[in-house]
């Protein structure tokens, strides 16, 4: 018997047991969606409780500090608890069918988009060779739930809630798209995983210090993903101010809190992505990662050292991802919320043309790096690599192996071989 | 029957019953809702026959993008809460022409495909795509990684064809294509966006 963790996948380990095909990869999706679901839950749960210690710290106050010991930390269960006792109201106004299912399809959109969002090397559930693009699409859903759930309350605060989410949203998507856009044409694909593994090594590595340009995107990216998310000083869409609580007015009990345990996980996929496209994904900087994977694949067993590997890597990756969530909820207790139509100015006349700019420069800055400077190679790379990685994808296999020797990008051609759960093409029509 | 069969029908009711709920609903809003049920679903199908890339592009493009503008507008323009939208019999009759057409020109293409063929070609292993000839450590095409060979097609590389082949040579792509379609849709946009406004400053005066 093989072990579990060797293995590339649930699935291939099961069908190496003598199940059969339909049967492992039932077992396997259902244990990829428990674990992404557990995470999606948890996750939440504790930035919840993170954002009210934020917020109370930053008003100089203490935040929670009763429940469940010294500081508050069972807060939000004990709320979660009070919520499902709630009782589940639908106002008499309402579109009834519509108003019950919104909460479900802002819910559905936002735990979609954590199916191909890599936790680490080879921690996915499915990786995706378009994994980017993907959760791009399925998070782009989410104002869907959130316009119905506005239109459908038969409310005039909900409907205004929810007008100015689908403006803002669909106003924000454009320069949003561009910005994920400049790292991909850096690295030249759409894997995740693969984006994560051309940084590996020195913080130099990161794509976000590759170019000028990808490290201005960084900042308007993560911008312009706040305001995806509706968090402010861009939470227009649930400004308490004026629309007393926007599209979720109406809510209560257990639908309500769909909301939020998406809006808060919303933030950390948003944080995730930034962490992969910029920050090196599950590489801490200092090359430390690299050399122990290279230490325990020589003495251990192989696969567990490869496992301990990839759950250090997952701790570097949640690390940075909530480093990001924290510095949104920093930003939301420190500047004030917009009105609509700087909301708006905001994008269209400013982070759209900025985001453009910075895609063209991103697409001539490695051509002028080749072209204009030859000589000065050795100056710029002590800024990152200068080289186009995307450069591999128009050359030969075998002229492509010389670039990489040249320029040290080592882990491209030996470690894409992801040991991930690739169960979804596992199963091919059988012709009969 | 397989979890493959099993999921394709899944999906694929989901599909023609969500179809079915736009046609039969009559509020616009739930249409659109039924809509997104249904292309959903599709997309769905598109991730099952490993065409990751056309599954993902369906739902951002149809689904995130086109329903959001579609209610969008709605609730721009609607006259009341929860409108109605009622046909006339004669729409409803050209529309029933339409769609009888439309059917009947799709179960002509079913048929006139020799499928017998097809299935002794899959029987022989006849590969769809060879993405694994571009580049090494990527993901092979029966896994989902249609995005390499359709992004090589569109500079005009065939990697069905093989790169090396003759068939490639002095091969123009799609890309000019492509650029001039959406070059033609931003056209559309902007004129659209034109004609909303002229009318409104017409009445203005």
């Amino acid at each position: 018997m093989m072990p579990l963790l060797a293995v590339n996948s649930i699935g291939e380990y099961l069908v190496s047991l003598d199940f059969s095909e339909s049967i492992a990869f039932t077992i396997a999706a259902s244990i990829h969606v428990g674990l992404v679901l557990t995470f999606f839950g948890v996750a939440p749960l504790i930035f919840i409780w993170l954002e009210r210690k934020v917020a109370g710290r930053i008003q100089d106050r203490l935040g929670p500090t009763r429940v469940g010991g010294r500081f508050g930390w069972l807060q939000t269960l004990a709320d979660g608890v009070k919520l499902i006792q709630k009782e589940d109201l639908c106002p008499e106004e309402a579109d009834k069918m519509l108003f019950r299912v919104s909460p479900y399809l802002v819910f559905v959109a936002s735990f979609g988009a954590f199916i191909a969002l890599p936790f680490g090397n080879g921690f996915v559930a499915q990786n995706l060779e378009v994994g980017l693009f993907f959760i791009l699409a399925l998070m782009s859903l989410e104002v869907l739930g959130v316009v119905f759930a506005g239109y459908s309350s038969g409310s005039k605060w909900a409907l205004f809630g929810g007008m100015r989410e689908a403006a803002q949203v669909v106003s924000y998507e454009i320069p949003m798209a561009i910005c994920a856009l400049i790292p991909v044409i850096t690295a030249g694909t759409l894997n995740l995983v693969e984006i994560g593994h051309l940084q590996a090594g020195l913080f130099t590595n990161w794509l976000v210090l590759n170019s000028p340009f990808t490290f201005f995107a960084f900042f308007v990216y993560f911008t312009v993903a706040t305001a995806s998310v509706k968090r402010a000083p861009f939470d227009l869409a649930e400004a308490e101010s004026e629309l007393v609580a926007g599209f979720h007015t109406e809510y209560s009990g257990i639908r309500w809190s769909y909301f939020f345990m998406a809006e808060y996980a919303s933030m950390f996929a948003v944080s995730g992505i930034a962490t992969f496209l910029f920050l090196g994904g599950w590489h801490d900087g200092l090359g430390l990662i690299d050399l122990l994977d290279k230490k325990l694949e020589l003495t251990a067993n192989g696969w567990i050292g490869q496992y301990i590997v990839n759950v250090i890597g997952l701790a570097i990756f949640i690390t940075k991802g909530t480093g990001l969530v924290f510095f949104q909820m920093w930003v939301r207790w420190t500047l004030p919320r917009l009105r609509i139509d700087q909301v708006m100015m905001t994008c269209l006349k400013y982070l759209l043309p900025i985001s453009c700019a910075l895609f063209l420069g991103a697409t001539v800055w490695p051509l002028a790096i080749y072209s204009v400077l030859p000589k000065h190679r050795t100056v710029f790379s002590l800024f990152g690599n200068p080289t186009p990685i995307g450069d591999r994808l128009y050359r030969k296999p075998a002229v492509a192996k010389v670039v990489e020797k040249t320029v040290k990008l080592e882990p491209i051609a030996e470690t894409t071989s992801v040991p991930a759960a690739e169960l979804h093409g596992k199963v091919q029509p059988k012709a009969h | 029957m397989t979890g493959h069969q099993l999921l394709f029908s899944i999906f694929a009711l989901t599909t023609c019953g969500g179809a079915l709920a736009v046609v039969l609903s009559q509020n616009v809003v739930r249409m659109a809702f039924w809509l997104i049920i249904s292309l959903g679903a599709s997309a769905g199908l598109f991730f099952l026959l490993n065409a990751d890339f056309v599954g993902t592009a369906q739902l951002l493009v149809y689904v995130g993008g086109t329903l959001v503008l579609l209610v969008f507008g709605v609730m721009l323009t609607a006259s009341g809460p929860f409108s109605d939208f009622k046909t006339r019999p004669g729409e409803t009759f050209m529309a029933g022409i339409v769609a009888l057409s439309l059917l009947l020109m799709m179960v002509f293409t079913v048929c006139s495909v020799d499928w017998k063929k097809v299935v002794a070609a899959t029987n022989q292993g006849v590969p769809i795509s060879t993405a694994q000839s571009v580049a090494t450590g990527f993901n092979d095409s029966e896994e989902g990684n249609t995005a390499r060979p359709l992004g090589m097609a569109l500079l005009g590389i065939r990697v069905d064809h093989g790169i090396d082949s003759g068939a490639n040579a002095n091969r123009i792509g799609y890309l000019l294509p492509f650029e001039i379609a959406s070059m033609h849709l931003l056209v559309v946009l902007i004129g659209a966006a034109y004609l909303a406004r002229a009318k409104r400053r017409v009445q203005e005066i």
